[in-house]
């Protein structure tokens, strides 16, 4: 098939800080003509018409109004990952625009990562890490404990795709499980994991020693826990993010570490990412922040870039799309 | 039906019980000394050093918790009334069995308690390793980050391959937890396990070389005896995926140092997660400090306030086993 014969896909840029990888860039250029951002606006008359997709990958390009009025001929976007709180799914609407995410790839991964954090966390191993390479150990003490993850109770908030997994990770550490979701999944479902149902979020946090946050930012879930939630949490208990930063009023999260209210943080996800570099979240011991890497897997990100574009090819294709985001 | 008479036994008539100390950085957790004081009249290195002929003889029962104290001949000898060394975890590879039992004293251990949590301890280190939690970490504090790379990647856990050489209590705790991960689990033991057992955890027997080429995760579960120590030297190192993880929460002597630094260095595997070297700590020099694909914890597989005082509990009933002639639980015998 000839270049120009291939439908015109919009991407930021090829490697770098946020590129599309060069691997994935050979693979996306076989099916598609890959036009970037520079190519783009330095060619806009022309090029404008002839897109027909955006491929976005780390919530890049950014899609605002102006772009959307000069791509007469867009008709669907592919976002990586689950979230898409940084779309605006009314507007993308407007121009008849379609939009697919990746919602059931990302969910092994996440669910790890959730559990690695409740494990990293409960048995101090940053911590834990530091002793055994720094400079000063001259002995491991005894008195140096951590807490049980086995046996202990966990509340999860979200019981989605995502969190569905952790319940079945968490199930095997013969861990008790209670959580809050929206709606509450079947008699079924629940008595796979063992999980117990908490229709109001404050029985969840009163008994769980592990709170394990695993949902959609919506207008609703900003910041669900606050001053008020985390001081119902036990103060033996860990907070763990893998959802979104603004989930959690940061500030309130802070000021309850500092007066341990809680005992630690496990946070994957912050606002904003990076934090800036004098943020007191950095400073505290009682707390564990890895760079947003719930679903940063080798074949995760091949199997995201197959799925995008498998949206993409049917969304040109006028065919029913995979993991269309509806509004 | 008449009450049974309550005897409180004074603290003179319970059989003496030596610790190495009590709190600080060596000695037993107060609470769990607390809990020894319910049964044993407890006397400290230090109250017998000051007093060895008076004090000596009231010892029956020794408490060794992280290695204290130190069980040599000179101590075996000034304690006439001793019978049963009761260890707080389940390695005694640091008591030398066979002179203990030359002087009529029985030794016990604690498989029950330490497995939960050493189990828990082998999938945070995998986990932690395959995803690069201890880097990511670093990274997400660095004065020097102002953003997060995209392509800055670990490896996944779920679906991947875990070759578990040692499948014992712990090592089946880890197959029943990594099952939950949908890994498939390959495992080499001394002896096969049953059917059942291995279907209900889904794990296949393989030949040690057969486990060491096809895993993605390697996780040393065994005891440390003459048979396992170098158990995993330049050869074994050589047969694994050069993607490969090394997961040791055995005993550092398993491994051979010199081997897995070379391997590591070389890229013959790519990462090692390691609660346990020998010695510990390492000393500061030492080259496993230095690379970034390693990470290295302080012995803590069995560092939790549950697990410490399972084994002061499972310790006691073993020794009080040996005390009031009954059958004992978990008695270690010489090879």
């Amino acid at each position: 098939m000839e270049a120009q014969e291939l439908p015109c896909v919009l991407i930021d840029c090829i490697g770098g800080k946020h590129g599309v990888y060069e691997d994935h860039a050979e693979f996306l250029k076989e099916r598609f003509c890959l036009i970037t951002m520079k190519e783009y606006l330095e060619n806009k008359n022309f090029l404008g018409k002839k897109i027909r997709a955006i491929y976005m990958w780390y919530h890049k390009p950014v899609i605002n109004e102006e772009l959307l009025q000069s791509l007469p001929n867009l008709k669907i976007v592919a976002s990586s990952g689950v979230g898409i709180d940084h779309l605006d799914l009314s507007l993308l609407s407007s121009y008849g625009v379609k939009v697919s995410n990746t919602p059931f790839i990302v969910s092994t991964d996440t669910a790890d990562l959730g559990m690695a954090l409740m494990l990293a966390s409960s048995r101090r191993l940053v911590e834990g890490h530091q002793m055994a390479i720094s400079p000063d150990t001259e002995y491991f003490p005894a008195d140096w404990l951590g807490a049980e993850v086995s046996g202990a109770t966990l509340g999860i908030i979200g019981m989605g795709t995502i969190g569905y997994k952790v319940a079945e990770r968490a199930k095997a550490f013969e861990m008790k499980i209670l959580y809050h979701n929206r709606k509450q999944r079947n008699k079924e479902e629940e008595r796979a994991v063992g999980a117990t149902y908490c229709k109001k979020i404050d029985d969840l946090l009163q008994q769980a020693d592990f709170v394990m946050l695993v949902v959609n930012l919506t207008p609703q879930t900003h910041k669900l826990i606050g001053k008020r939630e985390l001081q119902l949490m036990k103060p033996t208990a860990i907070l763990i993010n893998i959802s979104r930063g603004l989930v959690v009023d940061q500030d309130a999260l802070v000021e309850a570490l500092q007066n341990k209210v809680i005992k630690a943080a496990a946070l994957d996800v912050t606002y904003p990412e990076p934090l800036p570099r004098d943020h007191p979240l950095l400073k505290l011991k009682n707390v564990i922040i890895t760079p947003h890497i719930g679903s940063a897997t080798v074949k995760t990100r091949h199997l995201m870039k197959e799925n995008m574009t498998e949206s993409i090819q049917a969304g040109l294709a006028g065919l029913p799309i995979p993991n269309e985001v509806l509004l | 039906m008449g009450q049974r008479p309550i005897y409180v036994m004074a603290e003179q008539d319970l059989p003496g019980l030596l610790i190495m100390g009590i709190g600080g950085t060596h000695g037993v957790q107060e609470s769990l000394a607390a809990l020894l004081k319910k049964h044993f009249s407890v006397i400290t290195m230090k109250e017998l050093l000051e007093n060895k002929k008076e004090v000596g003889k009231k010892i029956q029962c020794i408490f060794v918790s992280e290695f204290r104290p130190t069980i040599d001949q000179e101590l075996l000898e000034s304690l006439p009334n001793l019978k049963v060394i009761g260890n707080s975890g389940v390695g005694v590879d640091h008591l030398n069995l066979k002179m203990i039992s030359n002087f009529g004293v029985r030794v016990t251990n604690t498989p029950h308690a330490v497995a939960d949590s050493t189990a828990d301890m082998g999938m945070a280190l995998m986990l932690a390793s395959a995803r690069r939690l201890v880097e990511g970490s670093q990274i997400a504090v660095s004065p020097d980050t102002n953003y997060f790379a995209a392509d800055w990647l670990g490896v996944e856990v779920t679906r991947a391959t875990l070759g578990i050489i040692g499948m014992g209590r712990i090592g089946y705790k880890v197959a029943q937890r990594a099952r939950a991960f949908e890994m498939k689990i390959l495992y080499h033991n001394r002896n096969r396990r049953s059917q059942e057992e291995e279907q209900a955890v889904g794990a296949c027997y393989s030949e040690m070389e057969d486990l060491l080429q096809q895993s993605d995760f390697v996780m040393l579960v065994v005891n440390l005896t003459p048979q396992t120590e170098k158990l995993i030297g330049k050869k074994e190192l050589g047969l694994m995926k050069p993607t490969a993880t090394l997961i040791n929460i055995s005993r550092g002597a398993v491994i051979d140092q010199d081997a897995l630094v070379e391997a590591l260095q070389n890229k013959t595997i790519k990462a090692a997660a390691l609660d346990v070297t020998y010695p510990e700590p390492l000393p500061r020099n030492h080259p496993l400090l230095k690379l970034n694909n390693v990470i290295i914890t302080p012995h803590i597989g069995t560092a939790t306030v549950q697990a410490t005082h399972m084994m002061a509990e499972e310790a006691i009933a073993n020794m009080l086993s040996v005390l009031n002639c009954q059958p004992i639980p978990s008695e270690v015998f010489p090879q």
